[in-house]
């Protein structure tokens, strides 16, 4: 005969408004096989736990039932009591009567009667329960970053500082992302590529760090602690290990014209080309649709159109036939930090997405978006600095700034707020008061949201003393009128129509995820939201990783965020990457699937539903090595234990152990029964 | 289309905003305020209720304010505030509600033409452009405006004089009767008499 | 080509040069517009500002005739026809609830399967017929595309063209030759539905329309509205400044006739209140410029290859003698 313990919980008045937990315990002391039973104002508190423990030594109990909260909350709180005591921990249960009895019923009969029956049920099951032991997996302490701009540097940099090994993948042929395109950032005014820069030589010259740049990530297997990834190298068209970085090449160049990405298209480049003058690595690449010898070769031209290049390369680095390589990488956990796009103003745009034809697509050339303003008011962009109308390069003396371009306007494809534009424009309104003395900075706003250490204050500082008139209303529409726009809009708060000229219009638009997020996160059997950005596994309590066990998130590839708020969440998930590698070995729950390979007809119906890719094949042979069969086997480092497989295998061959069939039915019976 | 909601709680009167949920399937309480259905809209500039103000008065419960002014009566309806709207309200489709109500409440009160126009339709099936305009004139008392105009137009061959019913007339009006018997039924429903709080 | 014809109670009297010119472009670009048998008025503003069942069991009706009638598609070239029409289509379709009622009102059977067209539907479909047959007949003449409120709003229900920046209308003059200007108040509201009540804001609004497309150097506005048409057109005098050219207000039905050379008087243009004679006049000499153009090319490629034939004559001739 077993011998259980039921421990009671009235959580407070959680429970004990509603359930009477006394009479639960009573009842429940009746049943067969329960050997103590009791109830306690706080299971979970100390003393409530030290009444379980005390039970255990003195009744010599074999199996343990707490009826109290979700096992998501107290499971592994009382397993690690139990086991103190000496017993398998997963002898011991929850038997959930606050959030599926409690929380959701009026009537205390009832409730107290469906608490019994609840408990009953379980009392059941943990008879069949059998001692589990931890499974333990060995890891490979070396960490992949995907993406390297703030973000990506700083969590591959603190990885890197606590002694682990790191890879970091960037798709651009040089790290930095968007803060290298930057000019000045919020709320100190400091310049944005003084205080980055140096973490890019910093990440480029880790003894830890292993940089790839102008890569991808193509193909991710195994599981935590056990990753194999392929990198693609794209080919740069450039020996990286002979070029020195002179920029001989680039200069010879005869294709000028190339809109830069870097520029956001108010500047050029050459076809061969290092997207800024601070570019790590400082090796170039050959945009190849825009080079003259690729688009000769594209054509069937058998001679080479033009070598210019490699006719100005000292070194001989230039190889026109350079092809994509990949790189295969063990790997213990990886982090993305793939960063941010912003909302296009143009009229191409993503399913879901409609744009803004009443500002005219983006056709209008002096309305312009947030970042291509920051190349403007960069020391290093386009125009040395001076802010000037991409049209006929004249000083605008009137600009007006529309916010929530794209965000909160859920008609145009996104309901969400991108947090970081209220404040990115009142710092342009102040770039802009500290370059054109004369000029008048209006701001369209809705709310003004500058929750953040030192932001109302620079907000206000934009107002007060940089003189921005910040007007509340959405704009309705933009139209030229000759050289001026014409901004139609209503100021809601004086309660009147505005029809004000402008010079130049800039748009805060959206911040959406990069595009090809969707294929990254498959690839890596990671969850995303509607929009594309990563899910992490707990918004509140596990903020950076995801539910695919190995896998982390820093920065904008979760959320719209800020560059303090990328790097807090990237140093986060350094010190999860760090506590994970502490480890030689890595311990799971022993919840898994487990295949009786005598009764596996090796169908394989599992792996087909398997949503983890746990399944591996088995080969069973006889003892002269002659094949028998092929049967299922599971990955117990892959394995979640969500018991699909189960419930798909038609010879009962696969089981979850902690979850068999007998004790389910055990669990069924004792309620219908 | 959900009308869930749109009766409140049993004994008390339903909101305005819960109401106007009933009768157009929006929540009125999607409108943020962001003024944008104003910026564009023609009449921002003569109308003393603009479309934001109107979505704001109605989550204010100020009946009287929007069913007595004049203010949704010089509403064109050309959308542009809905097509623009960022939250997808529809401030059109709430102004015509509203005049849906006031018409119900106070039928006398209805703007003088569209009650011409719909007479005429409801008479001949078809709308009959001179007898509008006349019957127009001498609702309004604008009896001298345009006067020079009007021989021109008939020279041009433009009005019609004899309004010719179509054959399917008793249709029409039994379209007219039915539309008529079902806003009684609303107007008694939500108890017609309901005052700013 | 036949399609199902509804031309509403404006296309009948105030607007009959609409009609007319629809139908005499119709007629040369192999069209039958079948008119639905004893339709009635889809109750326009006025219906919908007073009762929403009544702005969709008006128009439901009409559409009930037509499938009746076996119509796949209905024309309906009065912009506030249009909008009213394709408004209860769709608000039959998102709603079972008023689907209901209507069909007990209508006391008929009705499946909404009738597709509403407008008139630049049409022609945007017969682009390639009105290039061939106008042979660019109105080229340098510049025209600004008035599309105003109704033909493109709400963008979830007429989703014909962009609602913003729509560019049919543009299309579909361009093929006559004509250039449509680039202007801003394309899909501004003119104000129609006060014309008659509330003259002061109809002058102001229009005033704005004929002022920006008369800056953008357009000699005519074409629109596909009656009441923007009658609103601009009959109100033009009040609405223009002394010294202004009047600016004629043109139906796109017009404009595509006069580009197919139709006469003026088959498309009832005598009925405008602001002159269209140099318009008329202005069409008839870019068409003899064109015509003129037209046979000089020809005559050029004639003697050209009159030439060639001459030379190919003599050069074999050439090539004995050496």
């Amino acid at each position: 005969m077993a011998r259980i313990g039921v421990f009671v919980c009235h959580c407070g008045e959680n429970i004990g408004r509603t359930v009477d937990c006394a009479r639960v315990a009573n009842e429940l002391r009746d049943l067969p096989g329960v050997a103590h039973s009791v109830d306690y104002k706080y299971m979970c508190s100390d003393p409530g736990q030290s009444i379980v423990k005390q039970a255990i030594r003195e009744k010599n109990l074999d199996g343990v039932i707490v009826a109290a909260c979700s096992p998501h909350m107290h499971e592994k709180t009382f397993r690690r009591a139990v086991a103190s005591e000496g017993l398998n921990p997963f002898l011991a249960e929850m038997a959930n009567i606050r959030e599926h009895c409690s929380w959701i019923h009026e009537d205390r009969e009832k409730a107290t009667d469906k608490a019994i029956e609840v408990c009953r049920s379980i009392v059941e099951k943990v008879k069949h329960n059998v001692p589990l032991e931890t499974i333990r997996i060995p890891v490979t302490k070396r960490a992949l970053v995907i993406g390297a701009g703030i973000a990506g540097i700083q969590a591959a940099l603190d990885i890197a500082d606590g002694g682990v090994e790191v890879v970091v993948v960037e798709k651009d042929p040089s790290i930095g992302g968007h803060m290298s395109q930057l000019s000045e950032t919020f709320p100190t005014l400091d310049c944005s590529q003084c205080i980055l820069t140096p973490r890019m030589v910093e990440l480029y010259q880790h003894p830890n760090v292993k940089l790839i740049t102008y890569a991808e990530v193509e193909e991710v297997s195994g599981y935590i602690g056990n990753f194999k990834v392929k990198i693609r190298q794209k080919a740069r068209s450039v020996d990286a290990d002979k070029c020195n970085g002179c920029g001989a090449c680039a200069k010879a160049c005869p294709n000028k014209k190339v809109p830069s990405e870097f520029d956001t298209g108010l500047g050029t480049r050459t076809a061969i080309y290092v997207p800024f003058p601070q570019a790590v690595p400082n090796i170039p690449v050959i945009d190849r649709a825009a080079c003259a010898l690729f688009r000769g070769r594209a054509k069937g031209l058998k001679k080479e159109a033009c070598a210019k290049c490699r006719e100005a390369c000292s070194r001989e680095a230039i190889d026109y036939d350079q092809q994509d390589t990949f790189i295969m990488q063990d790997i213990g956990a990886i982090v993305v930090a793939t960063g941010y796009q912003l909302y296009s103003i143009g009229k191409d745009q993503p399913a879901g997405l409609t744009g803004y034809g009443e500002y005219g697509y983006g056709t209008i050339p002096d309305v312009i978006d947030g970042m291509q303003f920051e190349r403007l008011a960069s020391a290093s962009g386009p125009t040395g600095g001076r802010i000037v109308r991409p049209s006929d390069g004249k000083e605008p003396k009137r600009i007006v700034f529309l916010q929530c371009i794209g965000s909160r306007d859920p008609a145009k494809g996104i309901e969400y707020c991108s947090k970081i534009c209220c404040m990115y424009v009142a710092k342009h309104t102040m770039l802009y008061k500290h370059k054109v003395h004369d000029g008048q900075a209006t701001v369209f706003y809705m709310d003004i949201r500058a929750a953040g250490k030192g932001y109302e204050e620079f907000t206000r500082r934009a107002i007060e003393e940089d003189g921005a008139r910040y007007i509340r209303g959405r704009v309705s529409r933009l139209y030229r009128d000759g050289e001026v726009i014409k901004v139609q809009a209503f100021d809601t708060l004086s309660g009147e129509p505005i029809l004000m000229d402008a010079d130049m219009v800039v748009l805060a638009t959206a911040m959406r995820p990069q595009p090809g997020i969707q294929l990254l996160a498959q690839t890596l059997s990671a969850s995303y939201d509607q929009h594309g950005f990563f899910n992490e596994a707990h918004p509140k309590l596990r903020p950076v990783e995801t539910n695919t066990a190995g896998i982390f998130l820093a920065g904008a590839c979760q959320s719209p965020r800020d560059i303090p708020d990328s790097v807090a969440m990237a140093s986060a998930t350094a010190a999860k990457v760090l506590g994970m590698f502490s480890k030689d070995q890595l311990e799971r729950e022993p919840t898994v699937a487990r295949v009786d390979v005598s009764l596996c007809a090796g169908c394989f119906h599992c792996e087909r539903v398997c949503p983890y890719g746990a399944i591996t094949h088995l080969e069973i042979r006889d003892r002269k090595g002659n094949l028998v069969k092929v049967v299922a086997d599971v990955n117990p480092g892959v394995c979640q234990g969500c018991g699909t497989c189960q419930a798909t295998c038609p010879s009962k061959s696969v089981e979850l152990s902690g979850f068999t069939d007998e004790q389910i039915y055990a669990a069924i019976n004792a309620l219908v029964l | 289309m959900s009308t869930s909601g749109a009766h409140g709680h049993a004994t008390a009167p339903a909101t305005l905003a819960a109401e106007l949920r009933g009768k157009t399937g929006q929540n009125p309480a999607e409108c943020y305020q962001c003024g944008k259905c104003s910026a564009g809209c023609p009449m921002a500039v003569e109308t003393l209720l603009r479309p934001h103000d109107v979505m704001r008065l109605i989550g204010g419960d100020r009946r009287e304010t929007l069913l007595e002014g004049e203010s949704i009566w010089l509403c064109l309806t050309c959308e542009a505030c809905t097509a623009r709207c960022p939250n997808g309200c529809d401030p059109a489709r709430m102004i015509d509600a509203l005049r849906e109500m006031s018409v119900a409440r106070a039928p006398r009160a209805v703007g003088a033409f569209h009650r011409s126009f719909l007479d005429q339709v409801k008479a001949n099936g078809r709308m009959f452009e001179f007898g509008l305009v006349l019957e127009y004139k001498l609702r309004s008392g604008k009896l001298l405006n345009d006067v020079f105009s009007t021989p021109g137009m008939i020279s041009r061959g433009l009005l019609k004089f004899v309004p010719s019913p179509i054959k399917g007339v008793a249709d029409v009006r039994r379209i007219f009767a039915a539309c008529e018997r079902e806003a009684a039924r609303d107007l008694h429903a939500s108890g017609a008499d309901g005052r700013d709080q | 080509m036949r399609i199902g014809y509804y031309p509403g109670c404006s296309l009948h009297a105030t607007s009959r040069e609409f009609d007319e010119s629809l139908r005499a472009t119709a007629v040369a670009l192999d069209v039958e517009l079948a008119e639905i048998d004893d339709w009635s008025c889809c109750g326009a503003t006025s219906g919908h500002a007073t009762s929403h069942l009544l702005s969709v069991a008006l128009p439901a009706r009409n559409l009930a005739l037509a499938e009746e009638q076996g119509m796949q598609e209905v024309l309906a070239p009065c912009a506030a026809c249009y909008n009213r029409l394709a408004s209860a289509s769709h608000s039959l379709r998102e709603d079972a609830g008023l689907e209901i009622k209507i069909k007990e009102i209508l006391a008929r059977p009705f499946a909404n399967t009738v597709r509403v067209r407008n008139v630049m539907e049409l022609y945007r479909s017969l682009i390639p017929q009105i290039t061939e047959k106008s042979a660019g007949r109105l080229k340098g003449m510049k025209v600004a595309c008035y599309y105003g409120c109704l033909l493109v709003r709400p963008p979830g229900v007429l989703a014909f063209d962009d609602a913003e920046q729509p560019t049919s209308m543009d299309e579909i003059c361009r093929a006559t030759g004509a250039t449509s200007v680039d202007w801003n108040l394309k899909v501004e509201c003119c104000g129609g539905a006060f014309s008659l009540s509330r003259t002061a804001s109809v002058i102001r609004l229009g005033r704005a329309i004929l002022e920006d497309a008369r800056k953008a150097g357009a000699e005519a506005l074409i629109v596909a509205c009656p009441m923007c048409h009658s609103n601009l057109d009959f109100r033009q005098s009040a609405m223009t400044q002394s010294g202004e050219t009047p600016m004629p207000v043109l139906f796109l039905s017009e404009l595509v006739g006069m580009g197919l050379g139709l006469s003026a008087r088959d498309m009832g243009m005598k009925r405008h209140f602001v002159n269209t004679g140099p318009i008329e006049k202005r069409a008839t000499e870019t068409a003899a410029q064109v015509a003129a153009e037209a046979a000089a090319k020809a005559a050029k490629a004639a003697e050209t290859a009159a030439k060639a034939t001459a030379q190919a004559g003599t050069a074999p001739a050439g090539k004995g003698v050496a």
